[in-house]
């Protein structure tokens, strides 16, 4: 037990038992729970990922036609309609549960509330009861999406299929008359309230919180990429919401926004989506441009190199983010000068990534460099990043997307872009953070078996579909024809490969606190700057009861 | 302060653990599937339970609300928690929740502009046929702006005036000229809402079966429920003032309705301006 926080207040002192996480208002504790709903829903939704890739890994229908009788209690003469149905549910509970309930809560409400505070020398977040609800909404959000897989959907079928983006016609009444879509719209009305809620914490903590002498242009990348996310999620979630409430206005109330037949814009969601939905990927991934900014740094022994361009390209992307939305869009008949301006802005967003990119490299350069788990991560995620970086510049050609969109090329960009780059920055935090949280090391060999299974694996798994979708193979389908078979076949082993790699995170976990090795106050030595490495592992209750001064120019 | 000897070293609040989020979170679970269950009209052993669940899940909300905030209030008024820093603090809360607000009027108004800006791209031949191809759509009778939309205009405007009248006195300390303001701006509120409730049962369109009826009501309908929302919490305030909280220096539950207030004012000129104004101009006006 911790015994530096002193009690001011009686019921304050400490909370034990289940009161301490239901009732909590500690942003450490909090975000213990981010980490842990994270890390359940991800092997959700990494179940769900072996079970396509089981499907697709041969030509024919394999495993889903068996799921369909067992989940879906399909006789033997349906079954084959209720696995195609099935997939679907399967591939769009895969997008909802991996934004929404792992990355997002992983990166941004699991670390993000465990440092953000600490690293601009702050006691708490500025709402720490709101932070609280901002995570149990997740879990209302959770269980009303789980919910939507086991109620009527498409006419005569279980759930809702018509992926995470939920386009009209296929999620109003004429795809989709059973309540599973109005469960997934709510979930994602939950889920966005949570997310509004936290980023309205995390901006009044960051620019009122921070300790004396850190100016903003002091603040670490962490804190910075954490901003930039609270503003994109602060003005991209309403939109959506606006969104799906329409949607579910067409549903069950007889509105035509998305309604032609009476004057409605199937488009319109189209358009109001992916307003939210393009933020929506930065958001994802900025949280880990700033997680691979203190790794890279710490284990370079440098200073991160250009810094204010750093900072400042993250603010870029982010204020371009919101307006190139929809070169998501190309094939729906937007006017060629729509198109154009569309392939152009989102062009422009390769500049500040690029800086991004090789002020990463930069920092390394000339850099006494130790390659503990935490950096194999985080150059992972450099590597990963780049591939998916420059196959998003590919697709931004509105002319190269009339033949790539909606094919496996789209899929094997945004896997390696936001896909496995943000799950390579979570593991990157994990290993990188696990021993000041928890005050316990985590085996480096383990450590690092689990990065080489996951580095390999993933490639495998991903590459492959840039061959796939430059023939032509079409997403969210059961089956394909057998040209596409031997790809298919090398991209399921991948996924084999990286499925044992999380064996070996979770006996990782397992084997830290099973040894006990104590970690000490800072286990990375001279590289690791930044305030969180002054502080005992795990840190006080509440963090400072005294606030840190900051001097001099580090970051 | 008795206690100041074991206060931390920083005036920041740390708040104690509260059981209220869990539960608002389970009330918004239960309102959600009620709903659904209530939409859907779904039956459970010959009752249809949906109305019933998401009644509760109302009332859950609304207590967890209640109880929440007079926590708040009491952490404000009685124990000092809301320090400088910590006020300032509460105001970007505010500011960043009000922004999010803008946003999600933002995607109203996308969804009228999409409509009526766009009403006769022929490539959408569905939709053109339906509107006509011009705005508003073919056999639609809009309502005349300059009659109670106008008459509402000028009721936000001045219930404007009358908050802002509020805030000054309550700064001179000025209880009685305080509550004139806050009684006459709450009074205010209650006409829109009543004239917007007259307007709506008299409409000359209908909400279902038309874009023009969803994009009116829907934006529209969510600034009402706005302008409610704001009444509730400036009558709020105006308990509060009766019973003798806010003090010229420290009101900010007064500041943030009066900024509320103001915000659906705004949201309001917009929805005057592009929806029944533009909007209608060059249709067929009810008579």
């Amino acid at each position: 037990m911790e015994t530096t926080a002193t009690a001011h207040h009686d019921a304050h002192a400490h909370p034990t038992g289940w009161r301490r996480y239901m009732f909590s208002t500690n942003h450490k504790d909090i975000g213990t729970l981010y980490i842990v709903f994270a890390l359940c829903a991800g092997l959700i939704g990494a179940t769900f990922s072996i079970l396509m890739r089981m499907e697709l890994q041969h030509p024919g229908l394999q495993i889903f036609p068996f799921l369909a009788q067992v989940l879906d209690g399909a006789t033997k003469d349906t079954a084959i309609d209720a696995a195609k149905n099935l997939y679907n549910v399967v591939i769009t509970a895969h997008g909802l549960i991996m934004i929404f309930f792992v990355v997002m809560p992983a990166l941004i409400g699991g670390f993000g509330n465990w440092f953000v505070p600490i690293m601009i020398g702050a006691p708490d977040m500025a709402f720490p009861r709101m932070n609280n609800i901002s995570f149990w909404l997740l879990v209302a959000s959770f269980a009303l999406l789980v919910i939507s897989m086991f109620v009527d959907g498409a006419p005569g079928m279980k759930g809702f299929g018509g992926g995470w983006v939920m386009y009209p016609p296929f999620s109003s009444l004429i795809g989709t008359p059973g309540p599973s879509e109005d469960f997934v719209i709510l979930s994602v009305h939950l889920a966005g309230a949570s997310s509004i809620l936290g980023a309205i914490n995390f901006i009044t903590t960051i620019f009122n919180m921070r300790a004396p002498g850190m100016t903003l242009h002091k603040m670490p990348l962490y804190p910075w990429a954490m901003l930039v996310t609270a503003f994109m999620l602060l003005l991209a979630l309403p939109v959506l919401a606006g969104a799906i409430t329409m949607l579910l206005c067409d549903r069950n109330f007889g509105t035509a926004f998305f309604d032609p037949n009476h004057g409605g814009d199937p488009l319109l969601y189209q358009h109001l989506f992916w307003f939210f939905g393009h933020p929506e990927v930065y958001i994802m991934i900025i949280p880990a441009f700033g997680i691979i900014s203190q790794i890279i740094s710490t284990f370079s022994k440098k200073p991160i190199f250009g810094y204010l361009g750093m900072v400042y390209a993250m603010v870029a992307i982010g204020a371009v983010g919101f307006v190139v939305w929809a070169h998501h869009m190309f094939t729906v008949g937007l006017s060629l000068d729509t198109q154009r301006y569309f392939v152009f802005a989102t062009m422009v967003i390769a500049v500040p990534t690029g800086v991004k990119v090789f002020s990463w490299i930069a920092t390394m350069w000339g850099g006494s460099i130790s390659f503990k788990t935490p950096m194999l991560f985080a150059t992972g995620f450099i590597v990963l990043f780049t591939i998916g970086g420059v196959t998003g510049v590919v697709l931004a050609n509105a002319g190269v997307d009339r033949s790539l969109h909606e094919t496996y090329y789209v899929i094997a960009h945004f896997h390696y872009v936001m896909g496995v780059a943000a799950v390579f920055g979570i593991f990157a935090a994990f290993y990188y953070w696990f021993p000041k949280m928890s005050g316990y090391l985590l085996n480096d060999k383990l450590g690092k078996i689990q990065f080489w299974l996951m580095f390999v694996g993933v490639n495998v798994t991903f590459f492959p579909q840039h061959f796939l979708g430059l023939a032509g193979m079409p997403r969210r389908y059961i089956d394909y024809p057998n040209a596409y078979a031997m790809w298919n076949d090398v991209s399921s082993i991948g996924s084999y490969i990286s499925a044992v790699g999380v064996f070996v995170f979770l006996y990782a976990v397992y084997d830290a606190f099973a040894k006990k090795r104590v970690a000490g106050d800072n286990p990375w030595g001279e590289g690791a700057t930044t305030l969180e490495w002054s502080l005992s592992s795990p840190p006080p209750f509440h963090t400072y009861e005294t606030l840190p001064r900051i001097v001099g120019a580090d970051h | 302060m008795t206690e100041a000897h074991a206060r931390p070293n920083h005036d920041y609040h740390l708040v104690n653990p509260s059981p209220w989020p869990i539960l608002g979170s389970v009330g918004a679970f239960t309102m959600a599937v009620g709903g659904i269950l209530w939409m859907k009209g779904i039956p459970f052993h010959g009752i249809k339970p949906g109305s019933y669940i998401f009644g509760a899940g109302v009332l859950l909300v609304l207590y967890v609300m209640a109880a929440w905030w007079t926590d708040v209030i009491r952490e404000a008024e009685y124990e000092g928690s809301h320090t400088r820093v910590v006020q300032i603090s509460h105001r970007y809360g505010m500011i960043l929740f009000i922004a999010s607000e803008v946003m999600f009027f933002v995607a109203w108004f996308w969804a009228f502009f999409d409509a009526s800006l766009f009403s006769g791209e022929k490539i959408e031949y569905l939709r053109y046929a339906f509107t006509g191809g011009h705005w508003p759509p073919k056999g639609i009778e809009a309502i005349n702006p300059w009659r109670l939309p106008l008459l509402n205009t000028l009721i936000l405007l001045t219930s404007g005036t009358t908050v802002t009248w509020a805030h000054y006195a309550l700064l001179q300390n000025d209880r009685s000229n305080l509550k004139k303001g806050l009684i006459l701006t709450i009074l205010l509120g209650i006409s829109f809402t009543a004239l917007q409730a007259y307007e709506y049962i008299h409409a000359p369109f209908a909400f279902k079966g038309s874009i023009y009826g969803a994009t009116f009501f829907m934006a529209t309908g969510f600034h009402g429920f706005h302008v409610i929302i704001g009444t509730i919490f400036l009558s709020v305030c105006l308990l509060r003032v009766f019973l003798g909280q806010f003090t010229p220096k420290q009101h900010l539950g007064f500041e943030f309705a009066a900024w509320y207030w103001h915000f659906v004012d705004v949201v309001w000129l917009f929805l005057f301006a592009c929806i029944y104004v533009w909007g209608s101009w060059g249709g067929i006006i009810e008579h």
